[in-house]
């Protein structure tokens, strides 16, 4: 199906971006968590990719639909709640202990080291955990 | 000044790029958390795409090694336990708060959502004191 090969290609351009902005490197993204040592590169990364997609968005969504799909499924909920706050407060510990987020700990896996097989399994166990544990959890989503 | 400044840009502008391809063409945010957890849901018909970003990703990656594998190189000397639990955390965290750097941080922020700046500027908050803290204690 065309849609699985754009998404493939989207995925190989998105892990060379990583790449060479220096994301696949956890002590360049540590250096730019940290106030003692600070390394400012990474802002350029959000700065440069929010730069091309802010700008082509609304141009996108004027569309009536994705060229290759039926409809555009973006996210429409915008009241912030405990779950979000909650959520992304843990995501950044682990970003800020281990230096990668999802994208760049997948682009990274084809180096086969332990740092990242164990990075990445965790994630996944994390992921999993959660969803098994979301109904108990007393936090509005 | 090179290494600081124009590369994280490119890279940052290809990652912008392929967001709006997946938007233009598939119609989807591309937020890794997100694709990741659809995949964790198996849903039917919903697979395809998803298992196919996560093979691009893959061999983006093979291609970077192959290329150059110092853009691999972690020299942060965490111990095991330590990234452990930075995983679990990303995980656990990730799927609670409805995405990552790439969902939130480019994607949602793009569009100016208020949930994506929220969650950006929150994780980049949390993100601020774990590793400032960590590298002040082991100083």
């Amino acid at each position: 199906m065309k849609q699985n090969l754009s998404a493939f290609v989207v995925g190989l351009i998105f892990a060379v971006g990583l790449g060479i902005s220096g994301m696949t490197q956890p002590q360049k993204v540590i250096g730019f968590l940290d106030l003692t040592a600070w390394n400012p590169s990474l802002i350029f990364v959000m700065v440069g990719a929010i730069l091309v997609h802010a700008a082509v968005y609304p141009l996108v969504r004027r569309r009536p639909s994705p060229l290759l799909a039926e409809s555009f499924q973006v996210p429409s909920r915008r009241e912030i709640s405990p779950s979000l706050l909650a959520g992304a407060f843990l995501f950044g510990l682990g970003w800020g202990i281990g230096g990668y987020c999802p994208g760049p700990a997948i682009t990274s896996l084809s180096s086969g080291t332990y740092q990242v097989l164990l990075f990445v399994a965790m994630m996944l166990i994390g992921m999993l955990v959660y969803r098994k544990a979301e109904p108990y959890i007393p936090l509005r989503k | 000044m090179e290494e600081m400044f124009l590369m994280p840009l490119l890279g940052g502008v290809l990652i912008g790029l392929a967001a709006t391809l997946m938007l233009f063409f598939n119609g989807r945010v591309m937020g890794v958390s997100g694709i990741i957890n659809g995949l964790l849901s198996y849903s039917k018909g919903d697979m395809g795409w998803r298992i196919a970003f996560v093979l691009g990703v893959l061999a983006g990656g093979l291609v970077l090694n192959i290329a150059n594998p110092e853009l691999f190189a972690n020299t942060t000397e965490r111990s095991m336990g330590l990234i452990a639990l930075a995983g679990f955390l990303v995980g656990f965290g990730t799927i609670m708060g409805s995405g990552c750097t790439s969902g939130h941080g480019v994607c949602g922020i793009s569009r100016f959502s208020p949930r994506s700046l929220m969650a950006t500027v929150t994780f980049i908050v949390s993100g601020i004191i774990a590793a400032t803290g960590l590298n002040a204690l082991f100083l």
